[in-house]
């Protein structure tokens, strides 16, 4: 295995990745979990197919530099100034407040002073990967808690520079020899940020006109990677972090015209990259410490858990974070990360530490970042829905019972329609919304509006369900809003449910429940198109409008007409197959009736 | 289907008080006997099922064109029922029967009052001025045109006005067709479209 070819190790990662996340998703695990245990199985520790994990972990560190790159895309500078004060206040509250905590506890323990430093300054980062890349898998990256999680990762960013700078000073104990050449290598990192700020103002936009000119869109990729590539090496360079000069570059880019087109060419990379990051430190946990000392590495990684949880909850308390935001947050932060093996690395180097202590506390770092994610799981299945039960609307200022005459469940991009008509037209409602951020915009405008899964009975009733005449099911997910209209027509039968289908099966389903008021979310916007389409195939405006009309009627009669059949098809043709099928058939059906529809006046 | 078929079109029904208090009296009337299409319900969005109409019209009797006059004629959904329903080859032309010798009555309010529906009114010409078109409809389909009822300066007549209207509209429908002056109503003209007058096929 000394020497696995580029080719059979591709297959080796590859396969890995393509059986172990499928996997993990399917047991409804996130896909990180799944990384992470393809990486443990084709470890040295596993099948021993991989050796040279450190080396892939390497190379892989690029997709953290990518991710943080399109990060930055997504904030404009004027944002990035806007959080200044979460990055500085919170982020240093965050290291400051662990360092001292696992500090204090190893000197405690008798630990020397500078070994404990090193130690609690690599144990107190965190892996901006797994915090990052749940954030992402989870959507809540704009939600409050996503961006203090992002402001904190930054500051450790930041803070590696002189932590990195710091380690090798303690191990050396000559402060005097270090001096000139550390102020030396500050004056070089800046004017290296600010090489990259002007550069990156003044000649990106007309290099990548220039390149975009060229309309080969595989070198507009390879232009995108090379950027990244480019400035991960330029802060390399001057020993500052890649990912941080990535996320720099990012921001500055934010506004450019070519933004979408970078984010879409990098985000597959990005994407395989960090499995492949995440596969790499599944391989490099070492077991073989783990069970030489399995107490010790278990109380490490216990304490210095225990330790970074305090310091995020007392943050989360702080902030303060909406309740069911919390639990999220504070475990996004509590792992060790990339920077700390760094850390460990440079501390040996310096032979501040003696190899074993780095051994001990690579592994508990590498267990931390594989007991995250499954901590995560815990939260999501056990805890949340405790806490959501515990106090029956999560979110205090809204518990007593509401009276609008209207009850949106969702409140997205359909259900905000509904709610701005009403709005505008003076009927009060109230909305149901699981998404805390909408709530609370929403709520800046004076709307009642409840945190919280409309699939409870409780919260529909606090909601004023008994007393309202409308419900309007605009929720996302089909099952849940199935399980809505169940709970309406048992225990509400005077509401009139009006509701949104995502699709034809959704909408027999529906209408299966007894729901009458049935719009299919897509049908009017297509119907819509269709009518430009007719008009710009040379029929009057007049005409297109009234054959999409007709076409409208005939499609929801076709529809009312196959719902008796509809379970025996559901039964016959496999689910994946469904809406292919349901489609044959219309086609079917509509030639059939084209001949009879001309003489209607139906179609020319 | 009932033997009265009334076409009822309002667009505003809710600031309607003579339309609203017709139909309601309709309603009450014997489902098997009266039917009341409300035809800014039914299609609100302009979209007239033809079809289902046209079968309506073969069950009635006698047909109902109940309405405010607008711009003195028929709201615009109304207008849009005659050009879509009533078809050639079906109402009118060639070996069109379908709606011969049915009975074909107008229930009208105005809001202006009776007095500005003379030459010396701002409406310049008696109310009759403007049933031509009406009578002729009737006529091309072989229908027999009653003598409308007509209730003027809409907005202003007293409960007690609007309640002896509404009791008259019922009777009538009550006791169609024996209408004592119904006997001296000439039959309808035969208005046959000759061949030539329609587009070569």
């Amino acid at each position: 295995m000394e020497h696995t070819s580029w080719l059979s190790n591709s297959l080796i990662y590859l396969a890995a990745a393509v059986i172990a996340v499928p996997l993990a998703r399917a047991l409804g695990l996130s896909a990180i979990i799944g990384y992470l245990a393809a990486g443990i199985a084709i470890g040295p520790w596993g099948l021993k197919l991989v050796t040279d994990a450190q080396q892939i972990l390497h190379f892989a560190e690029f997709g953290v530099v990518l991710m943080l790159f399109l990060i930055g895309l997504e904030l404009e500078p004027r944002r990035l100034w806007a959080m200044r004060r979460p990055i500085f206040g919170w982020g240093s509250a965050q290291m400051l407040g662990c360092t001292g905590l696992l500090l204090g506890a190893a000197l405690l323990a008798g630990v020397p002073w500078k070994l404990a430093l090193a130690a609690s300054l690599g144990l107190a980062m965190s892996s901006t990967a797994i915090a990052l890349g749940a954030l992402d898998e989870r959507n809540l990256m704009s939600t409050r808690s996503g961006q203090s999680v992002l402001s904190i990762a930054l500051l450790q960013d930041i803070a590696a520079i002189p932590i990195l700078a710091l380690v090798p000073l303690l191990g050396s104990g000559a402060l005097s020899h270090a001096d000139a050449p550390a102020g030396w290598g500050a004056l070089k990192a800046a004017g290296m940020v600010a090489a990259i700020v002007l550069g990156g103002r003044l000649l990106l936009r007309p290099a990548l006109r220039w390149i975009a000119n060229s309309r080969t869109p595989e070198v507009f990729t390879a232009a995108a990677l090379l950027l990244v590539v480019a400035i991960a090496a330029l802060m390399q360079l001057v020993q500052l972090s890649m990912a941080l000069g990535a996320f720099l570059a990012g921001v500055l880019l934010a506004e450019n015209e070519y933004r979408r087109q970078l984010e879409t060419d990098l985000e597959p990379f990005k994407g395989l990259l960090l499995g492949l990051f995440f596969i790499a430190v599944g391989t490099s946990i070492d077991f073989g410490v783990v069970m030489q000392q399995p107490v010790l590495v278990a109380l490490l990684l216990v304490g210095f858990l225990g330790a970074k949880l305090l310091v995020m909850w007392g943050i989360a308390r702080a902030i303060p974070l909406p309740q069911g935001e919390r639990p999220v947050f504070i475990l996004l932060l509590a792992q060790g990360g990339e920077f700390g093996f760094v850390v460990f690395q440079t501390a040996s180097q310096a032979q501040l530490m003696d190899a074993a202590t780095a051994s001990l506390l690579l592994a508990a770092v590498a267990l931390s970042m594989l007991v995250t994610p499954l901590l995560l799981v815990a939260v999501d299945r056990w805890l949340l829905p405790r806490l959501a039960a515990g106090k029956a609307p999560p979110m205090s200022e809204i518990n007593e019972p509401q009276e609008a005459p209207v009850i949106i469940a969702g409140f997205g991009r359909y259900g905000q329609i509904i709610g701005r008509m009403m709005y505008a037209n003076g009927i009060p409602a109230t909305v149901l919304e699981h998404d805390a951020e909408q709530v609370e915009t929403v709520r800046r405008f004076g709307w009642r509006v409840f945190y919280g899964d409309a699939t409870r009975l409780d919260l529909l009733r606090m909601a004023g369900a008994a007393k309202a005449r409308v419900l309007v099911l605009a929720i996302d997910d089909i099952d849940q809003s199935l399980k809505v209209a169940d709970l309406a027509r048992e225990h509400f039968p005077h509401l009139t449910v009006v509701a949104r289908a995502r699709n034809v099966t959704h909408w027999h389903e529906l209408r299966e429940r007894q729901v009458q008021l049935i719009e299919r979310e897509t049908l009017d916007s297509a119907l819509m198109s269709g009518r430009s389409v007719l008009e710009a195939m040379g029929w009057l405006p007049h005409q297109a409008r009234q054959l999409a009309m007709r076409f409208r009627r005939h499609t929801v009669q076709q529809l009312e007409e196959q719902r008796p059949h509809y379970r025996d098809q559901a039964k016959l043709v496999a689910l994946a197959k469904l809406g292919r099928q349901q489609l044959e058939e219309l086609f079917a059906q509509e030639r059939q009736d084209r001949e009879q529809r001309q003489r209607e006046g139906w179609g020319q | 289907m009932a033997s009265i078929q009334i076409l009822a079109a309002h667009p505003q029904l809710q600031h309607s008080r003579v339309t609203r208090a017709l139909m309601n009296s309709a309603h009450a009337l014997p489902p098997g006997l009266v039917e009341v299409r409300d035809l800014y319900a039914l299609y609100p969005d302009y979209l007239i099922d033809i079809a289902a109409e046209q079968a309506a019209l073969e069950e009635a009797r006698l047909v109902v064109w109940l309405h405010p006059v607008q711009w003195y004629g028929m709201p615009a959904l109304m207008k849009l029922w005659v050009d879509e329903v009533l078809t050639y080859d079906w109402a009118y032309g060639g070996s069109a029967t379908r709606l011969r010798g049915k009975d074909l009555w107008l229930v009208a309010s105005t809001g202006g009052p009776q007095e500005s529906y003379h030459p010396g009114g701002y409406n310049r010409y008696f109310f009759d001025a403007f049933l031509p078109p009406y009578e002729q409809t009737a006529a091309l389909c072989g229908m027999r045109f009653l003598p409308p009822l007509l209730l003027h300066g809409a907005h202003r007549v007293t409960p007690e006005q609007l309640q002896a209207h509404v009791t008259v509209f019922t009777d009538r429908l009550r006791s169609h067709p024996d209408w004592p002056e119904l006997d001296e109503l000439e039959q309808c003209p035969q208005c046959l479209v000759p061949a030539s007058a329609r587009p070569a096929a």
